[in-house]
Parts: structure tokens; C-alpha cells; sequence
């Protein structure tokens, strides 16, 4: 094997290029996967988008045959688990692969081909869980999939087993990346970045990351007892043995709801970074807001069962889990408090990353609310699967989650792309979108109070839903609308953008330390820590609570030191180790994805398939594991 | 950039826009509204929704106002370049507005305990009792005591507390009458319960709140709350109906009485009134040896029904929807087992002909 | 290139720790499945009809055994010695392999397990019609046989999978010790023997998961149906 290994490393020698599309195809650079995560992520969001809207004009009247009810219930399906899996997740991941070394002062993450890795089993588990669409229908049982509807006889097409799979693929990625962020969080921070100095975005990136690697485990297993129920005829969530459908939903919600955090902690992350940047004020209770993102992660794990207050577990549980829930509702407030806490009194930048950041705490407060108005067991009882709580997920998940994505890309696209993008057209942007999502989302509520249940695929006029469905779908499109703008922005600028400085916003964090876009090797010289906002300290000095004044030795100086250095090596001789390129991580989970499809279609392919998959994963893990991480300048002894 | 009064006047109109559409969505005459209650049960989340929702209106406005004050009030002027003052925090502050939330959250918890407790306990004991299954995708009520099963039209007394037992034959259903009672699930291995009392007479619309298949959207029932007399009236008809002898002659409704047998609809719906409990049993052992089709509907007063096709279409006395329905029932619902089971819809050979079907649709209607 | 790290704790190291936490919650949720499902079968084979305590309590000493082997393999590597580091590795894979036969033979017990019945007056049975007063009949278990034979066969052949890679992976440095030549001698003893430790980390992990998973599904699992 070994020998084999070492005649296969021969033949398919190292790759080496810089350039083109191999050099994507086997990058290891964090900043480069990063990229690959967002623009894969944002076609998926796209993807998502669409389905969105082809839902809305089915509901756009009563009674309409726009897309028959097996579509439409694909299509709800799909649009969540695209916009969970495939769209918001990535998208923080992106920022995650792309800023936390930055923002550590770090050269790279811990495991660079493991990253690597991360992504390409993103983008293969994402075509896996899409390519039902092409071959038999994909997952129609909505993306909490509840058993037994999910299992036979009543869900005999394989629309659930690429939801099975595609989801085991997919938590292998997630899990990985998670690793090595808290790997690289915790490892490889620059001299003087004690935890309690870091950003709070690499905070939350921390408690994401454990989040996932606890949570994930829990779908997983309740994913393989669907599996084997589904092709091995077991017992798991099945009646007719004496199995229980609700058991799937504990196992779905215990993970479930730690999800709700995963997707909504980096996005208070990102606005944690923001605010303080554009008040020109440090982070308004730095110590509390950290706290209470902890927090929120640990008593996310506690509140599961307020998604299953109508299951009929007894009035005991339900006052447990509806005072549970309601509790948690008090570090989130202190979070929303802290930010106001930080704008006030500030000098506020009003530019669009700013804006959107605003936005978020705006949204995020209606979906706060309404939560805690499901939050009581007996209220929930009126809206839980009604529209009230699909605008309560679309406040905390776009108003939320999307809002902030927006004004982190807004925020850091500078120092991705090196230019900026044009701030006129992002206002327009924010203000479009601000407006097609409340005009889309408010009316939701009034729906679900009036009765409305969700994934319904049409509805009857004597309802008096008319109006607000009508309403709702017009807003959709508009907010589609206002992503044309930023496309148009976010293209016109790779163009003819300006070219940003590495310091546009006078930021505070490491990041805009160095040029934008960063080099290869990120930081000439690994920075030395001393406080809070590192980079704002060495721009303007910090003396606790008195106005700073600039101080000699600033930014731009520094900069110049990083350029001076770059130029003298040159970018190929800096003369810092980099991880070399590799081809063992994208073809590992090119295995995988071939094995997802054997056991999708183990019945017609056999289990031939799945087997080779397997055995090309194998085949990679060996040949990986006997290739030294760096490039082998000394090896030949 | 927007000038300033501009801006506060936006957001006023803003507000008294949001006021108004509030005003114009709590419509508590719609069919499913919850704004209304017509059980002290739905009256009670109503109390609850009022005193958690305008808590979190007052939350809302004071928070959503501040978080725009500041944003107006400290917004930077062009050309300013002053340094705002560096605070880092105010311990006082942190402390407050961690205390007042939680104040906040233990007034609305209260009521909930209390109300989760209260809504859980036992019904009286001179309850109705009545056993509800959720079928993939209509619903089947039988009364124990009364001795009558009937589907997708629950009937009740006035005033007179109902006990439901809620089991689920297939998948997980979620029954709800949004005036009546909050929703429960209907779960194949659990049985739940529901208790309300319903205190005024009417028709209310319902339907199933969990997603349990392609005709989940079609997947509705009425309740129907009447005079106890009414009710009495109700259930004399049905034993009835249930001990009526079919149709003979050359009637359209004798026809069709034959054509009900002979082309497999007896299969799967009965016609004359619960059978005995050995009758039932034998009949869903026919079910599991796969003799019998499906569990569907009990038709024995079909002819009393307001709707059909689980609270679908209007049973107009006509019967130009039932014979709609019959022609082409996945027209009408798509996916319904009886499109996908009955031989007069599979088998090409024994298509149901015109003439048949409004024989059929005779028959069915004078069943009251 | 000395790796330097903010906690002193290896890369790798940590990433094996937290990988291990992580699997805590794979098996944590399997074994609540086991639990919740104790004692639901609609019908049997039940655990006590089936089990073997002293069978299996071989096999766990066996598997305990290679846990202290993998100590003995890693200390002699620590120190240098190569050959006693291979003997020990070897003993470490045979005694998992062990483990692993113990497990293939239990399973197939368990799916064709037999049960003696009483012959009832006027039986058909060709046994009973022969003139015996008893007769065997398969009560064999398997996944699709009730809910003990679903949640037991998943969790404990997840188990004997986690057993399976690390045999794998313990023969692959077995393996690489006599291909690789002086640099598989540098890799093996670089940073304190770590490839040795992370192995020996993994396997002693797996040990202790099967200590739990006899606790709760063979010593209290008997008794219960």
C-alpha cells in the first residue's frame, strides 16, 4: 500500500501552479477557499431565491395550478435546506475561512488541506442534495422531514434518500471546517491574543464551531436510523415494530435547534465587528457581549422541545422548555442593547455595512419578539406551523442571518477583492431589500393569526388570505430585485471598482493591517498583540477612556513595511513556508459524492457504486496522510 | 443622503401605516381566525397572545425607537472628524437591562404555567367523548357512546365539554380548529388529548396543521356546534339511516345503491353505521392482510354533509361537485388514495360513465 | 519547522480531542436510542433469550487487553525500541481482531438463534407428530426483527466499525515502520511518538466506549423486556 502510495505520489506529482484552474482546484490558501465558499454559497442562495419565488406565485391567488402540490412541496422543502445548508452556512463559512487568520494574525488555518477538503465536500454534497431535481424527484417531506412520513410506505421515491445522504455528506463538511476553526482559534493566535483580546466575530466563530461538532453528531445518527429504516427495514421510527416517529423529532430538534445558534451567532458576530468600526467606539460591553453568545450556545442546547410544544409531551415539559425558551431571550436582549449601547454617543460612518448592520438589529428584534411569543406553550398552540412562525424564521434568518452576511460582505469586500464597491448602489440595495422583506414577511404574521398553516400549496379564497398572500408575493419580488442590484454592484466593481486601501473603514481588527487584498502569506511579520482592537490601538494609541489621538507610527507606515517586504522576496521567494497545493482533498470527496450516489441508488446500481466511492476516499485518506503538509524542500534525505 | 425631517416624518407615517394594517389583519370574522373564541380555551391563548403580543409591541417600539434615535442622533456630519468619547461599557447598565428582560419574561410566564396546567387537566366526567383519526387525508370521528362514526364533520352540542381522543391511522396529522381549541398533534403512537367546550353554535372551519402529504392542503373538516336538540336529532337520523334498507326500483338512487356495491365502493366506505366492534375488527384484519383496500370515509349520512372531499367542496344539493368529484376525484384533490385504490379510476376497462356517476351522486345525496 | 502553538497543545493533538468529543455525541445519541427503545419489542427474541454474559465478558477482557498492549506499544516507542514497539502493536491488532471474530460470531448466534417449545395437543409439527414432547423453532434477531434487534445491531456494529478503522489504522503503522524506511523511524518517534499517540488515543477511546455500552446494554439490558 505504502509503496503503491509512493509510486501514485510519483506519478501524479505534486501540483505546483499558481495559476489557473488547477490552482483552484487543489488551493490549500484559506483566503482562496474562502472565495470558493461565497461565490459557491451565493449561486446556491440564488438557487434558493428562485424556489422562493416559485412558491410565491403559486400562492400569489387562491387556487392556482402554477406547480402541482408534489413540485410545491419539493420546492419548500428544497428552498429551507438550500438556504440552511448550502446558502447561509457556507456564506459564514466564508468569512470564517477568510478573516479568522487575519483576524488571529495567522498565516493560515491548522489543517489547510483539511479546509480544502471542507469545501469540496460542500460543493459535492450540495449537488448531491440538488441532483434529485434531475433524477427522481428531491426530499418532499418538508426540511424537518418528520418521520413516518418520511419512511415507506408512504414516501417510496428516493426525493428523502438524497436528503439523507445529502445531508450525512454535507455534516461531514460542516464538522470539518468546525475543527479546524477551533483548532486554528485556539492554537494559532498571534503573541498577545489572549482569548479575551479576540474580536468577538472569532469568538462566535468558536462557539459555532463547538456547536457543530456537537450537534452535528446527533442528526447524523438520527440520519442513519432513517437510512437503515428506509433501506434495511428496520425499526427506528416505525409503528408497525413498535417504533416511535416522535423519537425523530427529539433527535432532529436536539440538533436542530443548536442549528437555529450556528446559523445566527456569526451573523451577531459579524455585527459585533461592524458597529463598533462605523460608531468609531469599541464594542459597547466587549466582556458581556462575549458572554452572552456563550451562553446562548450552551442554553440552546436546553430548549429543543418548544419546536414540539403540540406533540402532546405533557404539561411538565412544556413548562420547562416554554420558561427555558423565554430565558434565553435575555442574552440575546443584551446583545441587542449592547449594540445600541455602542452606537450611542459614536460618530456613525452611515455607510451600507453599517446600514445593514442597523437593519439586522432592527429585524432581528421583530424575530426576537415573535419568538418569545411562541415561546408559551399555549400561544404556540395558535401559531405553531402557521405562517406567524414562517415570519418568525424568515425575521431571524434573513432579517437575521442574511441582513448580516450582507453587510459583512459590504464590509470586507475590499479587503477580498481589492477594490470597493459603490456605496450609492449598496444603499439602494439595503433600502430595496429592506422594504421587499418587511412588505414580504410583516403580512405573514397577520396570516398565521388568521389561520393560515404552512406548506399549504394553495388555499381557499373564502379565507380572506387573499390580500396578504397578493401582498407578500409582490414584496418577494422586489426583494429579488434589490439582489440584481447588488450583483450589479458586487460585478461592476471587480471592473471598475475603486481600489481600496487596506484600511477603508478605519477598522479596528488585524485584518486591516494588511493589504487588501492580503498576500499570499497574509502577515510579513506576525503582529504582537497588546489590547482590544489591535489595530485601532496602533493607529490612534489607547488610554482607556480618554478620545484617542493618532500617534506616530500608524497604520499606513506599517503597511509600508509589509509592501517593503513582499517586494524584497518577491511573491514566490518570501521565504515563508506555505502549505503546498494538493489534489488528495478534492478527489476524497469526489469518493464520497460517488459513494452518496450508491447509496441513493443501491438498488438499481448495486452496492458496486458505493464501494468505489468509498474505495476512492480511501485510496485519497492514504496518499494524503503519507504527503507531507508543507512542500518538501528537505524531505530527500 | 435623506434630510432629517423628511426622515421622522417617514417614520411616523411608517407607524400609523403599521397601526393600520394591524387594525385591518385582526379580522376575527374570518373562517380561521384566532382573533376570535368561541370556547373558554380559544379565549384563553387569545388572553395570552393579547398579553404577550402588546408587551411585545411596547418592547418593540421603545427598543426599534432608541435603535433609530440613536442612529439619527448620532449620525456623522460631513466633515466632522471629531473622535467620540471611548467607552468601553457601564456595569449599572449591563445589570439593568439584564434584570428588566427577565422581569418582562416572568410576568408572561406566569399565565403560561398556569394556563399549560389548566388546559391539561381532565375534562368533566359527563364529557362527549370523541375518537378522532387523521387519515391520509380526511378525517374519521366516532362517537363511543352514541354509537356513530362519520367523517370530515365533527358535530357537537352547545355548552357541553368535548373530550377527544386524537390517534393518527397513517402518518402524523395535526388536528385544529383555530376557534375551538389550539392544535394537537395526531400521532400514530401516541394518543393525545384535546378537551374544549364549545359555547357558541355555527359553523367552524378547520384543518390540518402538520405536513402529511401531497394533499395536505386539502386535508380540511368543519365543526359544527348546535342546539343539544339539534345534536339528539342528529344522531336519531344517523341509526336511522344506519338500519335503512337500500333503495329498490328503478330509481336513480336504487341504481346507484347497485352500482356502490358492484363497482368496489363497499370495499373501503360503509354505508350502514358503525358495524359491530367484532365486525370492525374483522374488517381492519381485511385491512392489514391487504383483502380490504383502504380505511375511507363513512358515508352513512353522507346526504347531511355540508362538504365533501374532506372539507373541500360545498355538498351542493345539486350534486354538481360530487359528481365532479366522482368523474375525476384527482382533479379535484390531488393524490386521494381513492383515485390512487378505487378500480373505477385505475382500471380504463371499468371507467365510471356519465350516467353512473349521476346515479351514484343520487344515491349518495338521499343518504340523509 | 517547530510548530508553535497559543495552548503548547499540538494541532493535531487538539484535532483528535475534539474529534473524539464529537464522537462522544454519535454514541451518546445511540445509545439513547438503545435506552429509550429498552424493553418496547413488540416481540421477541428479547436480550436475555439471547445474551451470553460470560461469551461477551470474554470478549471485553480481550478488548480492555489490547487497550493495555497499545500502552505497552506506545511506552516502547517513546523509548526507542522498534522491535518491541512492533510486537506490542501486532499484539494490540490481534487482540482487536479478537474482539472483532467475538462480535462476527455473536451476531450470527444471535440471527439464528433457536428456542425449545412445549408441543401443544394435535401440533403439526413433524417433531411433535413424531411422537416428542418438545421441538426447536428459529427465534432468531435480527434488525428487521423487533426494536432490541434494530438499536442493537446499530449501535454495537457502529462500534465494531469504529474497531474495524482502528485495526486498519494500526496495521498501516505497522506497515509503514518496515516499508518506510529511516524516515518512518524519524516520523514514528518526531513530537514524542505523536502518530503513535493519536492512534493509541483513538483506540483507547473505542475501548472505553465498549466499557460503557457492556455496562448499559448487557449487564443492565438482562432482566428488562
Amino acid at each position: 500500500m505504502v509503496t503503491l502510495g509512493n509510486a501514485l505520489s510519483g506519478a501524479l506529482r505534486r501540483p505546483t501552479s499558481y495559476n489557473g484552474v488547477w490552482s483552484w482546484i487543489t488551493t490549500v490558501d484559506h483566503k482562496r477557499i474562502g472565495i470558493l465558499y461565497g461565490v459557491t454559497a451565493f449561486i446556491f442562495f440564488l438557487i434558493a431565491g428562485v424556489e422562493a419565488l416559485l412558491m410565491r406565485t403559486q400562492l400569489a391567488r387562491p387556487e392556482q395550478d402554477v406547480v402541482s402540490p408534489e413540485v410545491f412541496s419539493q420546492l419548500f422543502t428544497m428552498h429551507a435546506l438550500t438556504m440552511i445548508f448550502l446558502a447561509i452556512m457556507p456564506l459564514t463559512a466564508a468569512f470564517f475561512n477568510f478573516m479568522i487568520p487575519l483576524m488571529i494574525g495567522a498565516r493560515d488555518v491548522a489543517f489547510p488541506r483539511l479546509n480544502a477538503l471542507s469545501y469540496w465536500i460542500f460543493l459535492f454534497g450540495g449537488i448531491l442534495l440538488n441532483s434529485g431535481w434531475i433524477f427522481g424527484g428531491s426530499p418532499n417531506t418538508g426540511w424537518f422531514n418528520y418521520a413516518n412520513l418520511s419512511e415507506q410506505p408512504f414516501n417510496t421515491g428516493t426525493g428523502v434518500d438524497f436528503y439523507v445522504v445529502g445531508l450525512l455528506v454535507l455534516g461531514t463538511a460542516s464538522m470539518a471546517a468546525a475543527f479546524n476553526f477551533i483548532v486554528t482559534i485556539l492554537n494559532m493566535r498571534a503573541p498577545g491574543m489572549t482569548m479575551m483580546r479576540m474580536p468577538v466575530f472569532v469568538w462566535m466563530t468558536l462557539v459555532t464551531s463547538f456547536l457543530i461538532i456537537l450537534a452535528f453528531p446527533v442528526i447524523t445518527v438520527g440520519l442513519i436510523e432513517l437510512l437503515f429504516d428506509r433501506q434495511f427495514g428496520t425499526g427506528f421510527f416505525n409503528p408497525a415494530l413498535g417504533g416511535d416517529p416522535v423519537l425523530w423529532q427529539h433527535l432532529f430538534w436536539v440538533f436542530g435547534h443548536p442549528e437555529v445558534y450556528i446559523l445566527i451567532l456569526p451573523a451577531m458576530g459579524i455585527i459585533s465587528e461592524i458597529l463598533p468600526t462605523f460608531s468609531r467606539k469599541p464594542l459597547f460591553g466587549y466582556r458581556v457581549v462575549v458572554l452572552s453568545g456563550i451562553i446562548i450556545g450552551f442554553m440552546g442546547w436546553g430548549v429543543w422541545s418548544h419546536h414540539m410544544f403540540t406533540v402532546g409531551l405533557g404539561a411538565w415539559s412544556n413548562s420547562v422548555f416554554s420558561i427555558a425558551t423565554m430565558a434565553i431571550a435575555i442574552p440575546t436582549g443584551i446583545k441587542i442593547f449592547n449594540w445600541i449601547g455602542t452606537l450611542w454617543g459614536g460618530s456613525i460612518n452611515i455607510k451600507t455595512p453599517l446600514l445593514f448592520a442597523v437593519g439586522f438589529v432592527s429585524l432581528f428584534i421583530i424575530g426576537g419578539l415573535s419568538g418569545v411569543m411562541h415561546a408559551s406553550a399555549p400561544a404556540d398552540a395558535q401559531q405553531q406551523d402557521t405562517y406567524f412562525v414562517v415570519a418568525h424564521i424568515h425575521y431571524v434568518l434573513f432579517g437575521g442571518s442574511i441582513f448580516a452576511i450582507f453587510a459583512g460582505l459590504y464590509y470586507w469586500w475590499p479587503k477580498m477583492t481589492g477594490r470597493m464597491m459603490d456605496d450609492n448602489l449598496g444603499k439602494l440595495h439595503f433600502w430595496a431589500m429592506m422594504i421587499g422583506f418587511n412588505v414580504t414577511f410583516f403580512p405573514m404574521h397577520f396570516l398565521g393569526l388568521q389561520g393560515m398553516p404552512r406548506r399549504i400549496h394553495t388555499f381557499d379564497s373564502a379565507m380572506g388570505w387573499d390580500l396578504w398572500n397578493i401582498v407578500a408575493t409582490v414584496g418577494a419580488f422586489f426583494m429579488a430585485a434589490s439582489i440584481l442590484i447588488f450583483i450589479h454592484n458586487a460585478v461592476r466593481s471587480l471592473k471598475k471598482g475603486e481600489i481600496a486601501t487596506s484600511d477603508p473603514w478605519d477598522g479596528r481588527t488585524l485584518e486591516w493591517s494588511i493589504p487588501s487584498p492580503p498576500p499570499v502569506y497574509n502577515f510579513a511579520q506576525i503582529p504582537q498583540v497588546h489590547g482590544l482592537d489591535p489595530h485601532w490601538s496602533n493607529k490612534y494609541g489607547d488610554d482607556g477612556h480618554s478620545a484617542p489621538v493618532p500617534v506616530g507610527g500608524g497604520a499606513e507606515e506599517v503597511h509600508a513595511a509589509n509592501h517593503e517586504h513582499a517586494d524584497e522576496h518577491g511573491d514566490d521567494g518570501h521565504g515563508i513556508h506555505l502549505p503546498g497545493l494538493s489534489y488528495y482533498p478534492v478527489m476524497l470527496a469526489f469518493g464520497l459524492f460517488v459513494a452518496g450516489y450508491g447509496l441513493v441508488f443501491y438498488e438499481t446500481l448495486t452496492w458496486a457504486m458505493a464501494i468505489i466511492g468509498l474505495g476512492i476516499g480511501i485510496v485519497a485518506a492514504y496518499l494524503w496522510s503519507f504527503e507531507p503538509a508543507e512542500e518538501d524542500h528537505e524531505s530527500d534525505d | 443622503m435623506i434630510p432629517r425631517p423628511l426622515k421622522s416624518g417617514g417614520i411616523l407615517a411608517l407607524i400609523a401605516m403599521a397601526a393600520f394594517l394591524v387594525l385591518l389583519s385582526c379580522n376575527p370574522a374570518d373562517n380561521q381566525s384566532t382573533f376570535e373564541a368561541a370556547s373558554p380555551e380559544a379565549q384563553k391563548l387569545l388572553d395570552l397572545l393579547a398579553i404577550i403580543g402588546w408587551a411585545a409591541v411596547a418592547v418593540f417600539v421603545v427598543v426599534e425607537g432608541i435603535l433609530i434615535y440613536a442612529v439619527i442622533r448620532y449620525a456623522r456630519r460631513r466633515n466632522d472628524n471629531t473622535m467620540p468619547a471611548q467607552t468601553h461599557g457601564n456595569t449599572p447598565l449591563e445589570i439593568g437591562w439584564t434584570i428588566a428582560p427577565a422581569i418582562v419574561l416572568a410576568v408572561i410566564a406566569v399565565p403560561t404555567v398556569i394556563y399549560i396546567f389548566d388546559l391539561e387537566s381532565e375534562p368533566p366526567e359527563d364529557s362527549l367523548n370523541v375518537i378522532v383519526t387523521g387519515h391520509q387525508w380526511w378525517w374519521e370521528f366516532e362517537y363511543p357512546e352514541e354509537d356513530v362514526i362519520t367523517a370530515n364533520e365533527l358535530r357537537l352540542p352547545v355548552e357541553r365539554p368535548v373530550r377527544l381522543l386524537l390517534r393518527s391511522d397513517d402518518v402524523i396529522h395535526s388536528f385544529w380548529v383555530p376557534k375551538l381549541a389550539g392544535k394537537v398533534d395526531v400521532i400514530p403512537t401516541n394518543e393525545n388529548r384535546l378537551k374544549f367546550t364549545p359555547m357558541e353554535t355555527g359553523e367552524f372551519y378547520a384543518q390540518c396543521a402538520e405536513f402529511c402529504g401531497v394533499a395536505h392542503s386539502h386535508m380540511r373538516f368543519r365543526v359544527i356546534v348546535e342546539e343539544p336538540e339539534e345534536f339528539d336529532a342528529w344522531v336519531d337520523n344517523y341509526h336511522e339511516l344506519a338500519s335503512r334498507p337500500a333503495p329498490t326500483g328503478d330509481s336513480d338512487e336504487a341504481q346507484g345503491a347497485q352500482l356502490f356495491a358492484s363497482r368496489g365502493c363497499l370495499l373501503c366506505h360503509a354505508v350502514n353505521g358503525p358495524a359491530s366492534a367484532e365486525a370492525r375488527l374483522a374488517l381492519k384484519e381485511g385491512f392489514e392482510r391487504g383483502e380490504l383496500r383502504f380505511p375511507a370515509p363513512n358515508l352513512t349520512n353522507f346526504g347531511t354533509r355540508g362538504t365533501l372531499a374532506a372539507g373541500l367542496l360545498d355538498n351542493d344539493p345539486g350534486g354538481e361537485n360530487l359528481r365532479a368529484w366522482l368523474t375525476d376525484p384527482d382533479e379535484v384533490k390531488e393524490g386521494n388514495r381513492m383515485a390512487e385504490l378505487a378500480t373505477v379510476y385505475i382500471d380504463p376497462d371499468s371507467e365510471l360513465t356519465a350516467l353512473e356517476v349521476s346515479q351514484l351522486a343520487a344515491y349518495l345525496l338521499s343518504l340523509k | 519547522m517547530v510548530e508553535q502553538t497559543t495552548t503548547g497543545l499540538n494541532h493535531r493533538k487538539m484535532l483528535m480531542w475534539l474529534f473524539l468529543g464529537s464522537d462522544c455525541l454519535f454514541f451518546g445519541s445511540l445509545i439513547a436510542t438503545y435506552l429509550i427503545y429498552r424493553g418496547e419489542s413488540l416481540v421477541g427474541p428479547f436480550p436475555e433469550d439471547v445474551f451470553s454474559i460470560p461469551v461477551t465478558t470474554v470478549s471485553t477482557f480481550v478488548l480492555l487487553m489490547s487497550s493495555m498492549s497499545m500502552v505497552l506499544a506506545y511506552s516502547a516507542i517513546n523509548r526507542g525500541n522498534m522491535r518491541a514497539f512492533r510486537v506490542w502493536l501486532l499484539s494490540t491488532c490481534l487482540l482487536g481482531a479478537t474482539f472483532l471474530g467475538f462480535q462476527t460470531f455473536e451476531f450470527y448466534e444471535f440471527a439464528n438463534h433457536e428456542r425449545t417449545v412445549e408441543c401443544q395437543p394435535g401440533s403439526q409439527i413433524p417433531e411433535c407428530l413424531a411422537g416428542a414432547t418438545k421441538y426447536k423453532e428459529d427465534y432468531g434477531l435480527t434488525p428487521q426483527t423487533n426494536l432490541f434487534g434494530t438499536t442493537f445491531f446499530t449501535l454495537t456494529g457502529f462500534h465494531g466499525a469504529h474497531v474495524t478503522v482502528g485495526v486498519i489504522w494500526l496495521l498501516s503503522i505497522v506497515g509503514y515502520s518496515f516499508i518506510g524506511g529511516r524516515k518512518a523511524q524519524r516520523v514514528l518517534t518526531d513530537k514524542q511518538a505523536l502518530s503513535v499517540d493519536l492512534a493509541a488515543l483513538y483506540w483507547h477511546f473505542v475501548d472505553i466506549v465498549w466499557i460503557v455500552i457492556f455496562a448499559v446494554v448487557y449487564l443492565i439490558g438482562v432482566g428488562v423486556t
